[in-house]
């Protein structure tokens, strides 16, 4: 019995991306005047949430060898939809949240038509889409404002029965609501199928079309679920191209830092939300040494550089060369 | 004629054009189920397009197909599988990043409550592969990790967890070693025997020979004869293949080499990873030494080796007496050490698919063709000219993708391709695997010449008629290193199955530790 040899190979990815994370926690929290508290934990899972959302559908769709540069566009064009829609009465609010999702899966599917059937690069697709999404957003939100409704906001960012950080439940009932029924249909496996070798698939009799349609909407409706959290957090909508471009791109350091490989075909959403994780982290370690947020991006790209030589160590170990290549 | 049964599939009056060549015209074929029923054709004869039509991978442009007496038509593979037809690909059809359980139940894996159950997937994939003879490989490996003979019983296993009625396998055993061939031949008998229908493609005559009860030969597109398995002789039925008077497939045996004659390639303890263990042999300029055995013992990590593609080799590479060290493909064809590798997979190592064939065949040779890093066009149009005229290139220009062209003509860019470099060593792995006969011939020939101008080969073929008819010496490996050492008439069947089978080895391995 060696099966969890295999295993372990399988996920190896998502490992390294979890022990990363944790080590890199521990020394926020070790170092925190506070230490490791309720309030640490749960202002850390607010910050890493959002990131957590939009890698997990920059995952979606990279397993399948695409890539969606209209993920972070998608985000904010949803925050800009909530401060209008989820507000009011219950009632209301749940209408406004269920529109908000229907939103993001609408602008997923939209590209996951034009790649599929309109046979065009992804990459060129989303920057376009992502655009439109973008311009959508402005005519939403011209200028930053709206509101959010502010019992389910609190809520949905303060602590569970004073135990948890209810962002973080949030983020594990996406995970179990979308993630593993995905990794687990005949639809999940046949996106992973066409991203290691879209022929084989298709020799395979796998249907390749609707794994990679699926992929691009959930990847819709999970930046979606963001778009819906930020406004949580902000209790507004802002229209802000920064942001959006800042998510697209963070979402594909943190998908590579999970163990997703941007070939298409291995890794994990599990994995690439302690991605973000990791990413996020890198922040509040710069808070807690008093450095100035200046560092950041210096900082982060320092990491990311680092996780990517991480992950090429592998190619020392190399001792055919073709195998470069494969 | 003979009408007996009821064929469970039939397929009348299929055409089939690429752009203006014919690839089928007018064929027709009708399979019984609890029969093997082989194909039979050179390379371009329109078998792979028949099977993908059956498959379900290529639609005919006319013609029909009948499955029970009712007329089906195929639009996808998924579809041919659900009406129970498999196939076993000569390009395999695996995902090499999921695992061998994975893979198998790839269209229709176990379920509960909609979602894959990996536990009991885990227990079939099991059942499946002992049930395909290949019980040695774990279900949870990664298929990217297996060698190309696993790979191929994994293909096997992926095809009958399907359960089909009609399993086809297009070159099914081109890969795999002499003992599983053996195992996948009993495990074909046994579904011949629960009511299947095999369509088998192969160019092996003794397998044919072995598992046929029907044969069809297909030649230009067309299916023009069909008899008995038994009913005629291997010449009858290689003259129905090619159409033409069958000659000796060999050119005559080649004369010793004088022993004087001084080595080209001098190689000494060569070691690599637990793959290759203390390896020494020479090769003198003309003469051709052959690499046999089983599959997978080495001989292609021999050859990458020797080509500098492997990092982390020991030992000592000799080239006319002078110590060299290869570290890449670059090194290798620089004129001072002259080798040249014939890939085994021309597919991915050998051609760029989508290129031109002049630009495949120019590129192993770009540096001495350009002046100062700019191309000389004119110095390329003479030695490509001079090229597809020497090995007889078919291609209808020299700016079509080198895709468009049969197996048998791309094998020959490849070889092109390197003796443009007029390397004075030249490696070949394998290179008449899934090739027709007449290619084969050509290649046997050309091999020849080149020897006789006084070029070292080092040649691998899993075909040991191949090492008995070309080679001056051929090498046995086994378990990554040399057990045995033949030469001259001392090559024989019964010599290469023996020591292929390592009958004997323990001796070998004495005497080769005490000198």
């Amino acid at each position: 019995m060696k099966d969890w040899r295999f295993l372990i190979r399988e996920q190896r990815g998502t490992l390294i991306a979890m022990a990363l994370f944790v080590v890199m926690f521990t020394i926020y929290v070790t170092n925190h005047p506070a230490g490791f508290t309720l309030n640490v934990v749960t202002t850390a899972s607010n910050k890493g949430v959002l990131l957590a959302f939009v890698a997990m559908a920059q995952t979606l769709v990279v397993v399948t060898a695409g890539i969606d540069l209209s993920l972070g566009m998608i985000f904010v064009l949803t925050n800009c939809l909530a401060s209008w829609l989820v507000a009011g009465s219950p009632l209301e609010t749940a209408f406004g949240v269920v529109a908000v999702l229907a939103a993001g899966l609408a602008c997923g599917m939209v590209n996951g038509l034009i790649v599929i059937y309109g046979r065009l690069q992804p990459i060129v697709t989303t920057i376009a889409t992502g655009a439109i999404y973008f311009g959508i957003a402005l005519l939403l939100r011209p200028v930053p404002g709206g509101e959010v409704n502010q019992d389910l906001a609190d809520a949905l960012t303060g602590k569970l029965f004073d135990r948890v950080p209810a962002s973080l439940v949030a983020l594990l009932a996406v995970v179990l609501l979308i993630w593993i029924p995905f990794r687990r249909s005949l639809t999940g496996r046949a996106a992973y199928a066409t991203g290691s070798s879209e022929a084989a698939a298709y020799m395979s009799g796998v249907p390749i079309r609707r794994a990679r349609f699926v992929a691009y909407s959930l990847a819709g409706l999970l930046a979606g679920i963001g778009g819906l959290f930020l406004t949580f957090f902000t209790y507004s909508g802002e229209a802000s191209a920064a942001n959006g471009n800042t998510y697209t791109l963070y979402s594909i350091a943190a998908v590579v830092l999970g163990g997703v490989s941007l070939f298409g075909g291995v890794g994990s959403a599990i994995g690439a939300i302690f991605g973000a994780f990791v990413f996020r982290t890198i922040g509040d370690l710069l808070f807690v040494f008093d450095l100035e947020p200046l560092w950041q991006p210096l900082f982060q790209g320092m990491v990311l550089l680092l996780a990517v030589c991480l992950g090429a160590f592998r190619l020392l170990q190399i001792r055919n060369r073709l195998d470069y290549f494969g | 004629m003979e009408a007996l049964a009821t064929p469970l599939f039939r397929m009348v009056g299929i055409s089939k054009r690429y752009g203006g060549v014919n690839a089928l015209t007018d064929a027709s074929l009708a399979v019984e189920a609890g029969h093997i029923h082989a194909i039979l054709g050179e390379n371009g004869a329109g078998k792979s397009t028949l099977i993908k039509i059956i498959a379900g991978v290529i639609a005919a442009d006319s013609g029909r197909m009948m499955l029970d007496e009712r007329e089906v038509t195929f639009a996808s593979p998924a579809q041919a599988s659900r009406a129970g037809i498999a196939c076993v690909f000569q390009e395999l059809s695996l995902i090499p990043d999921l695992t061998v359980a994975d893979n198998i139940f790839i269209g229709d894996p176990p379920r509960r409550f909609g979602l894959i159950n990996r536990r009991a997937q885990r227990r079939m994939a099991d059942a499946v592969l002992a049930r395909a003879g290949a019980a040695d490989i774990h279900p949870m490996a990664q298929v990217r990790d297996l060698p190309l003979s696993r790979r191929q019983l994994v293909e096997i296993a992926k095809a009958l967890a399907r359960n089909p009625r009609i399993l086809i396998l297009d070159e099914a055993t081109s890969a795999l070693t002499q003992g599983d061939v053996t195992k996948v031949f009993d495990v074909l008998k046994r579904l011949r025997k629960e009511g299947l229908a095999l369509l088998y493609i192969s160019h092996r005559m003794q397998e044919i020979a072995e598992l046929a009860d029907i044969c069809t030969v297909f030649r230009n597109g067309r299916n023009v004869a069909t008899y008995e398995a038994g009913t005629k002789s291997d010449n009858e039925v290689v003259e129905l293949m090619i159409g033409r008077e069958y000659r000796h497939v060999f050119p005559p045996k080649p004369a010793p080499i004088p022993a004087e004659r001084v080595p080209v390639l001098e190689v000494t303890g060569l070691s690599w990873s637990d793959r290759l263990r203390d390896i020494s042999f020479s090769v003198r300029a003309g003469e051709v030494v052959g690499l046999g055995g089983l599959d997978g013992q080495g001989q292609r990590e021999l050859l990458l080796a020797l080509f500098g593609v492997l990092r982390g080799v020991t030992g000592e590479l000799r080239i006319d007496g002078n110590k060299v060290a290869v570290a890449g493909p670059g090194d290798a064809k620089a004129p001072q050490i002259g080798m040249a590798l014939i890939p085994e997979d021309r597919k991915t190592e050998g051609l760029m698919l989508p290129m031109s064939v002049r630009d495949n065949l120019s590129f192993a040779a770009l540096q001495r063709i350009s002046r100062a890093g700019m191309i000389d066009f004119a110095a390329e149009r003479r030695l490509i000219a001079e090229m597809i005229s020497l090995l007889a290139i078919r291609s209808s220009s020299n700016d079509e993708p080198v895709s468009a062209l049969s197996g048998g003509n791309q094998q020959k860019v490849v070889i092109a391709k390197w003796l443009m470099v007029t390397p004075r060593i030249i490696l070949l792995n394998d290179p008449t695997r899934g090739i027709d006969v007449g290619t084969k011939q050509e290649l046997y020939g050309l091999l020849r010449r080149l020897a006789e101008s006084g070029v070292a080969i080092v040649f691998y073929s899993t075909d040991y008629d191949e090492l008995i008819n070309c080679c001056n010496r051929v090498l046995v490996l086994f378990d990554g290193s040399v057990i045995r050492e033949l030469e001259g008439d001392g090559i024989t069947d019964r010599a290469l199955v023996a020591s292929a089978l390592s009958i004997g080895a323990n001796d070998a391995a004495k005497t080769g530790g005490a000198s």
